[in-house]
């Protein structure tokens, strides 16, 4: 078979197999807020963000990971989903500390963007305001985790696109932190090639040039590219 | 001849079984006996945990066994006596305080399956495992059978996955064993992590070659070469003696050709998920990923992997014994045989016991356990929920526990007094998924922590109608939204109290408003 079709919110498509569901939906114009994914990266299914339902599956389905079967039926756009999207930006929000007005990705940050997408307004949920270091150890970068969502997209860029697998996650459940090396100063790590990739795929400001300041960081071309699919 | 048996199990151990080993050895050298004249063996669980250490004594005429129960070291000289001379008299008053009463329905209302070697059974000893009957079916089978012969039988025995899901186990060998050629593995999940679970424990530590055998079994049924077991670095012993069993099985050359391993977890409860499990033995992070692909198609090392629980495996040379139909024959409607669960809480008897499926809770709790008062029962770990006690004639199954909200999960089982807060104990579970997330997944990361902070205020009895409408809402979210089993089934408890208790919370409410 050549070709799969697809209900997505009432409309027919076709697509390759292969296909998830995400790219589906982006062909069909259908925009799902995601956070975790990147395209180029293997996705991981983690923000939740991207949930669809799915006519016949027991539970919700992360459209980033979800192949296309021949004959779905995907909603993506029902009260409950929109919802559930609310909540799950809302937690992010609740579970760092995300500052905008002093942060460099101030007007370049996806979960801004994400957050206005889903018409998240105020947070309901209790803020945490969790103690959380800044590591400014490596000549170029630094990583404030206060603004970290845990995405792994840094993780996954430096493993997969640079090879070098500096970053990787430590600890369990809201302990969650993104280390470097053996959880050492990023400065100290020899396998960092101070290639940037990291600081490009990161979604909000926690990864970031030490030349930025508030809101100095712009959408470059190789965000761009990363955005877009293709290797930098 | 006269033998004592004396628990060995981690339980008992830590009521002072190994002291009264020793003691027993000795007392048997005060009286000039050679290990010949008076076997003393030591065996694992003897399923009255709460009483350790345990010791049994099989008298020399071949009398019925009699039960011990607290046994301090002091007493060792007296029970040596006594296996030597059973009738003499006397002899049975010095140990009356101790005497544990074989015929209670604690004891007389089990049927051993899957335990039906623990207590009898030298666990560190394939020569004892092997004269009670070990291998011999994994020998048959490679003698005389041909692999869908063996996963016909285990499918019309009805087995159903133990670990909690009760996915049927014949299916699910019958998918691994039909994926495209190549090579396939076979995985014994021993990461057992519900609070107030321990029957894979007993299992492990008690007759580490039943499971192995299940094990090679299950590999032989698929066409598997390699196979795992992983196993919680928690349980010590359980390791060692897996470790010497392992040992002692390559050394006979039972194996032929099948190479098995072991694999200790550093301490994730998220990892008795199968997707993380396999992540942890491939050497990565205990993080669970989406499936499908489930791990009967894509598993270890991207191989087809078959994943069974302990209790799983461990009943499969007795289903091979006795036959498909006897298995089947008991147990109730689509949950066949017997389950094994660990007694815990407020009740007088904890320990383990194996009852057939459809036994009812009120049996095992009241009538077996001898608990009274109790308030609800608490099944499934922190998946599970609390079935209240005007509840407790539901008969035992996967689908009756599911719809009172509960579920009948690994087999942990904590009968909760009279008094107990339940805000408080869904608390304690909330507590308990927040530390153990992995952290993947944002709602169960970060949905647990506000779960859990919602609780508290109930715990302190100053909720809101609003925190109410919260809880129910956050819950929802986190239960349809998680990746994986763990955040799915962390609002579980709330909702089943909310189902069955819901007049707590209320109560909790109306303080002073957030």
């Amino acid at each position: 078979m050549t070709a799969l079709t697809l209900t997505i919110d009432g409309e027919l498509l076709a697509v390759p197999p292969g296909t998830t569901l995400l790219q589906a939906c982006r062909q069909q114009g259908v925009a799902l807020p995601t956070l975790c994914h990147l395209d180029g990266l293997q996705p991981v299914g983690a923000c939740r963000l991207c949930l669809v339902e799915v006519e016949g599956a027991g539970r919700l389905m992360a459209a980033c990971l979800g192949l296309v079967a021949e004959g779905m039926v995907v909603r993506t756009d029902t009260p409950q989903l929109r919802a559930f999207r609310r909540l799950t930006v809302e937690m992010l929000f609740a579970e760092g500390n995300h500052v905008c007005a002093v942060c460099v990705a101030n007007g370049a940050c996806e979960l801004q963007d994400v957050a206005v997408a889903v018409g998240m307004d105020h947070v309901d949920l209790t803020y945490q305001w969790p103690q959380r270091p800044v590591d400014a150890s490596h000549p170029r970068f630094a990583i404030d985790h206060n603004r970290c969502i845990l995405c792994t997209r840094c993780v996954r860029a430096c493993d997969e696109l640079e090879r070098a697998h500096v970053w990787d996650v430590a600890w369990r459940g809201s302990h969650c932190r993104i280390i470097a090396g053996l959880d050492q100063p990023w400065g100290s790590v020899e396998a960092c090639t101070s290639c940037g990739q990291c600081v490009d795929a990161c979604p909000t400001g926690a990864l970031f040039d030490k030349q930025e300041t508030c809101g100095e960081r712009q959408p470059r071309p190789q965000r761009a590219r990363l955005h877009q699919g293709g290797l930098p | 001849m006269a033998q004592i048996r004396c628990c060995t199990a981690s339980g008992c151990r830590a009521a002072g079984g190994d002291a009264l080993l020793q003691a027993l050895q000795q007392a048997r050298g005060h009286q000039g006996l050679s290990p010949a004249a008076l076997s003393i063996k030591a065996v694992g669980c003897l399923r009255l945990c709460g009483r350790g250490p345990l010791v049994a004594l099989d008298p020399a005429d071949g009398g019925c066994q009699k039960l011990y129960g607290a046994v301090p070291p002091a007493s060792a000289l007296a029970l040596v006596q006594l296996a030597l001379a059973p009738h003499a008299p006397g002899a049975a008053t010095a140990l009356a305080a101790h005497a544990v009463d074989g015929d209670h329905p604690f004891f007389a209302l089990q049927q051993p399956v899957v335990l039906e070697g623990l207590g009898r059974v030298d666990p560190e000893s394939i020569d004892d495992a092997l004269a009670h009957g070990a291998y011999s079916q994994l020998q048959r089978c490679r003698a005389e059978a041909r692999p869908e012969q063996v996963r016909a039988c285990i499918r019309s025995s009805g087995l159903r996955g133990r670990g909690g899901a009760g996915y049927p186990t014949g299916l699910k060998w019958d998918t691994v064993a039909l994926q495209p050629k190549g090579p396939r593995l076979v995985v014994c999940n021993a990461d057992e992590g519900d609070p107030g679970a321990f029957m894979d424990r007993a299992v492990l530590e008690g007759d580490p070659h039943r499971l192995l055998e299940g094990l090679a079994i299950a590999a032989f049924a698929v066409g598997a070469e390699l196979g795992y077991v992983y196993l919680r670095a928690e349980y010590p012993l359980a390791i060692a003696r897996l470790r010497r069993a392992l040992r002692q099985l390559r050394q006979r050359g039972l194996l032929q050709g099948l190479d098995l391993q072991l694999r200790v977890g550093a301490g994730a409860y998220v990892c008795g998920e199968e997707t993380a499990l396999l992540a942890s033995i491939a050497g990565g992070r205990g993080t669970p990923r989406q499936r499908p692909p489930y791990p009967a198609q894509q598993g270890l090392f991207g191989r087809p992997t078959l994943i069974n629980n302990v209790e799983t495996l461990a009943a499969v040379p007795a289903i091979l014994r006795r036959g498909a139909d006897w298995y089947a024959a008991l147990g109730t409607g689509r949950s066949r045989g017997t389950k094994v669960f660990s007694l815990s809480g407020a009740l007088p008897h904890t320990g383990l016991v194996e009852v057939p499926m459809g036994t009812s809770l009120r049996t095992v709790v009241e009538t077996m356990g001898g608990a009274s008062g109790v308030k609800a029962v608490q099944t499934g770990g922190p998946a599970g929920g609390c079935i209240p006690s005007a509840l407790l004639d539901t008969p035992i199954a996967y689908e009756t526990l599911a719809e009172l909200g509960s579920m009948l999960g690994s087999g942990g089982m904590v009968v909760l007094p009279e008094g107990l807060p339940m805000p408080q104990l869904v608390r304690y579970f909330m507590g308990f998924c927040a530390a153990e997330s992995c952290g993947k997944c944002v709602p169960c990361r970060a949905g647990t922590v506000q779960l859990a902070q919602l609780l508290d205020r109930f715990c302190a009895g100053r909720g809101s109608a609003g925190d109410l409408q919260q809880l129910e809402q956050l819950g929802r979210m986190v239960q349809a939204t998680s990746l994986c089993g763990l955040g799915q089934g962390a609002p579980n408890p709330v909702f089943s109290t909310l189902r069955h208790f819901r007049h707590e919370y209320e109560a909790a409410c109306g303080g002073a408003p957030r």
